[in-house]
């Protein structure tokens, strides 16, 4: 990723990564892009209207054809083995990926194209016959695709996914010019043939018809799968675990575990500052090694708009419950956005599946609880995305994620990626995470549940447990709008989500990023009610944020915050981090220690 | 403002909107090229454009509510004002784009910040002689991955170069113009033989090659200016900006160079930590750089090369402690208001 998006000359602002045994057989890697387009061509044209005219000509422009490639999104649909092919993996090439997206951005300013679709899954197949849709059929030579060396099959050169291509709909009037300006910028472009309004996708290899299909079957043909799915609910019970008197320790080996600890060492090989427009970066604070919820940038150099980016994934709380995985995961991505200075008017998001194989067969018994695991999860994106007014505006799936070795299988747990992704008027009242100075109020925003349902804490002990923190939508949402209005009115210091490792870890967090102590006590009364300390700590309840205010401030985020959970805990305070519970000390870390525990295990 | 230089369309003549100095440029050299109509502020507010037009409309307006914010900028100076005689027009700056090169929106708005007027041109269109170098008054070659890098930072870019527009280049740096190469520029200026060109006779003298540390590296340094012959650094105390690179360690052929680049003033700015002391190690020195070098210059000091990126810390929210109250755009300003500075005396 580091290669692909460095050279391709787009920062990478924003990340995470997730650990998982289950994810030994088959690793998953996101990647999510955004660009932004002109609402109108200079000739006029709206550009989120486009059409494929009969007699436009097709191109394919960018790179050539190999056997790299080949049935590589069916291959991502299957389960691994070591008889899967080798040349199923496309060889990417950002370079020559540069090259034609600065051409791309030139021919459509010069309105030299009436449509582009990039060549993905089924390569110029797809692209191609998705195409022919909007004229009506087409005709392809495909003895005129330029490829990487000879001896491809016809079949081969329509399916390879070889990367950097993309298919385009050129005017018969505007071809030349397209060539010649595709010459000029070094980029290669073929003419493949010729949209039309036959009513066939018709493929020819020299004068030999390759293939001959109705574009009403080829579009509309597919029967609908019908499968069943089976809720199964597992078989779980909460863990008895020890209560520990100091949580000190717990805490450093929480700080150090993979999906709490610094993500330095990969977050520094990423450009995350190219086009001079990154705002909140990735890591924050007075050493530059906190972290950082979510990205903020100014593509408009120059102007104050900007774009906040962030995501949520939670997958091990599937193993409890598939909707609160779901919830979740949107939470998470919300809570990070908002916490930058995110505004939930102007929210959208994307969804990604990676499941484990849902379809029922005799290799796969599990497949019924698999699918209705999805059926749950899409439910619980649904309730979320209306909670949050949030549009789901683009996503992907796949959805056989399951290595074979023998008897052997490893399935990844069901995963859901959600980016948010929003418009912010100003970037400079965005927030980071830092404690910014001594003497400033502490203050968790939202409520603290008996909830250590697949949380770090658990899985630190080896267990599951069952209390999966449930989203409170309504509840979050009006916290949300509020902490907006704190964050635009430039109320708060700092402002942290608190998501795995719970409120200690969050915390932690801030005092890291600002190299600042904080003393926190937490009385007994409403706020801690009957909670363990280790339940207080560690739960990953939903919808809380760890804030800090200039004590002048203080009375203005509590008339902002009337009506929504909102606790003074503590100030920020010295070099150490000491936590008290019922008047008892669970934590007393000097910051140095949280960040070296945190720092460590990735600090290559 | 920010242009992109345009591939000619047919029939249809060069718009220049607004720019009212362009029509002084004879009809057939408008013919050549095609350029983005300057559309009126408002309406660009209204059209959020994808990279290279976007650029424009922020320079524009970046342009327009720094004039409002601060009536005495220098940003002002370089706009409009009614004077009777002959107006001397901005200096020109073109900067290179194109073949992987990627951070070239961020230094032309640099440049126009800074009081010039900055075009972002295609190596082709200067290689096919639809551009000249001699037409502009700065030339900047900005950051990317040219030619993916593939055979080493900017070895292809800057042979392509030589086997194209040498000529053009080299009369360019015998004017005396400003020359500036950042990051992937740097590289190609270091490997043309441009940097530091001891011998005068544009030969490789020395290399930017790996980071000690063996990866990429984005990180904020500080940087501190050395008593040179670059006069760009002139009034800057400090500048603190980032680096992003797999290949910045500056590496001389021998120790006798290194101390010739010292004693001819070629070493103007080097690597230092936050109490500005430049023998710091690893990573205020990020790549391992001899001397904490992190850019040097020919004897003239009108060419220079920096790995650092001074353009991304340009304004107070590029800053990674803003939040904090911490940013100082304005000695990354000061550096490229030199710059400008400088090529106003080329201005005829």
């Amino acid at each position: 990723m580091a290669a692909g998006g460095n050279a391709s000359g787009i920062p990478t602002v924003n990340g995470s990564l997730y650990f998982d045994e289950r994810y030994l057989g088959k690793p998953l890697v996101y990647c999510g892009t955004g660009g932004i387009m002109p609402s109108s061509l200079p000739d006029g044209r709206k550009t989120h209207e486009k059409r494929v005219m009969s007699g436009d000509r097709i191109f394919m422009v960018g790179g050539r054809i190999g056997k790299d490639g080949i049935h590589g999104a069916t291959f991502s649909s299957e389960g691994l083995s070591e008889t899967s092919p080798v040349s199923a993996v496309q060889l990417g090439d950002p370079y020559t990926q540069k090259k034609m997206l600065d051409f791309l951005l030139e021919a459509r300013d010069a309105g030299l194209y009436n449509f582009t679709q990039d060549c993905g899954a089924g390569g110029i197949s797809s692209s191609i016959g998705e195409m022919a849709e909007s004229s009506g059929g087409c005709t392809v030579h495909l003895d005129r695709a330029p490829l990487k060396y000879p001896g491809l099959d016809p079949w081969e050169i329509f399916v390879s996914e070889s990367q950097e291509r993309m298919t385009l709909a050129v005017p018969p009037g505007k071809a030349g010019e397209f060539v010649s300006l595709a010459h000029l910028r070094d980029v290669e472009v073929s003419d493949l043939g010729e949209f039309d309004a036959s009513g066939f996708l018709r493929v020819l290899y020299g004068a030999r018809v390759v293939a001959f299909i109705s574009m009403q079957f080829l579009h509309k043909g597919v029967p609908q799968l019908q499968l069943d799915a089976e809720l199964r609910t597992p078989k779980l019970s909460e863990p008895a675990i020890a209560e520990h008197q100091n949580l000190g320790g717990i805490l450093l080996s929480l700080l150090a575990r993979p999906n709490i600890c610094s993500k330095e060492h990969i977050i520094r090989q990423y450009d995350h500052e190219v086009q001079g427009s990154s705002v909140v970066k990735p890591l924050c604070g007075v050493k530059a090694d906190g972290p950082s919820d979510a990205g903020v940038i100014a593509p408009l150099l120059g102007r104050p708009e900007g774009l906040v980016v962030s995501n949520g994934i939670c997958a091990r709380y599937s193993d409890i419950d598939a909707y609160q995985m779901a919830a979740n995961a949107v939470d998470e991505a919300v809570r990070n956005y908002v916490s930058a200075g995110g505004s939930l008017d102007r929210l959208a998001l994307l969804d990604n599946f990676c499941w484990g194989d849902p379809i029922a067969s005799p290799d796969n018994p599990d497949g019924r609880h698999r699918l209705a695991q999805l059926v749950s999860a899409c439910q619980g994106l649904y309730d979320a995305c209306l909670a949050y007014g949030a549009p789901l505006i683009s996503g992907k799936d796949s959805m056989k994620n399951d290595y074979r070795h023998g008897k052997w299988r490893i399935s990844v747990p069901p995963t859901l990626l959600i980016s948010a992704v929003g418009k912010t008027d100003d970037v400079s009242l965005s927030q980071t995470t830092d404690f910014k100075s001594a003497g400033d109020a502490i203050y968790v925003l939202g409520l603290t549940r008996a909830e250590l349902g697949a949380s770090e804490y658990y899985a630190m002990n080896n267990a599951t447990g069952t209390a999966v923190p449930k989203v409170d939508f309504r509840r979050n949402a009006a916290l949300y709008k509020k902490l907006e209005i704190a964050i635009r009115r430039g109320v708060l210091s700092s402002c942290h989500d608190c998501s795995e490792g719970g409120l200690a870890v969050a915390l932690a967090e801030c005092c890291i990023g600002g190299r600042l102590g904080a003393a926190v006590a937490f009385p007994q009364g409403k706020y801690i009610g009957k909670l363990t300390p280790a339940q207080l700590l560690f739960s990953e309840s939903s919808g809380r944020f760890v804030v800090s205010v200039k004590r002048k401030s203080e009375k203005a985020l509590r008339a902002i915050m009337r009506g929504a959970a909102c606790e003074r805990v503590g100030e920020v305070k010295g070099d150490l981090l000491s936590i008290s519970v019922r008047g008892q000390e669970a934590v007393s870390v000097p910051v140095e220690g949280l960040s070296s525990a945190w720092k460590r295990t990735m600090g290559w | 403002m920010v242009k992109r230089a345009r591939f000619p369309k047919k029939g249809k003549k060069a718009q220049i909107g607004k720019a009212k100095k362009k029509a002084k440029k004879p009809a057939k050299k408008m013919k050549m090229k095609k350029k983005i109509a300057v559309r009126s502020a408002k309406k660009i507010h209204s059209k959020s454009k994808a990279r290279h037009v976007k650029k424009k409309a922020h320079a524009r307006n970046a342009n327009g509510v720094k004039m409002k914010a601060k009536g005495k900028s220098v940003v002002a100076k370089a706009v409009k004002i009614p004077i009777p005689q002959k107006e001397q027009r901005k200096p020109r700056c073109i900067v290179l784009a194109g073949f992987g090169l990627n951070a070239e929106a961020e230094l032309a708005h640099a440049f126009c910040l800074a009081g010039a007027e900055a075009e972002i041109v295609h190596f082709s269109d200067i290689s096919s002689g639809r551009e000249k170098l001699s037409d502009y008054e700065i030339f900047a070659i900005p950051g990317g991955w040219s030619f993916g890098d593939d055979i080493a930072g900017g070895r292809v870019l800057s042979n392509k170069l030589k086997h194209t527009f040498r000529a053009q280049f080299e009369a360019f740096v015998a004017s005396g113009k400003p020359m500036l190469g950042v990051c992937n520029g740097f590289q190609v200026l270091v490997k043309l033989g441009a940097l530091p060109n001891i011998s005068g006779s544009f030969a490789q003298e020395s290399t930017l090659t790996f980071n000690k540390s063996g990866r990429f590296e984005d990180r904020w340094v500080y940087l501190k200016p050395q008593k040179s012959a670059c006069k760009y650094f002139e009034g800057v105390p400090f500048i603190n900006c980032p680096v992003r690179h797999g290949e910045g360690q500056f590496v001389p052929r021998d120790r006798k160079m290194l101390d010739a680049l010292a004693r001819a003033g070629m070493v103007p700015i080097k690597y230092c930590d936050e109490k500005l002391d430049d023998s710091a190690g690893y990573p205020q020195n990020p790549n391992g750089s001899a001397e904490n070098i992190a850019g040097i210059c020919d004897k003239t000091g009108k060419i220079l090369g920096l790995m650092p990126h001074p353009e991304c810390s340009i304004a107070r929210t590029l800053f990674p402690r803003f939040t904090a109250g911490v940013s100082y755009e304005k000695n990354s300003m000061r550096f490229f208001e030199n710059i400008v500075k400088a090529a106003k005396e080329h201005v005829k």
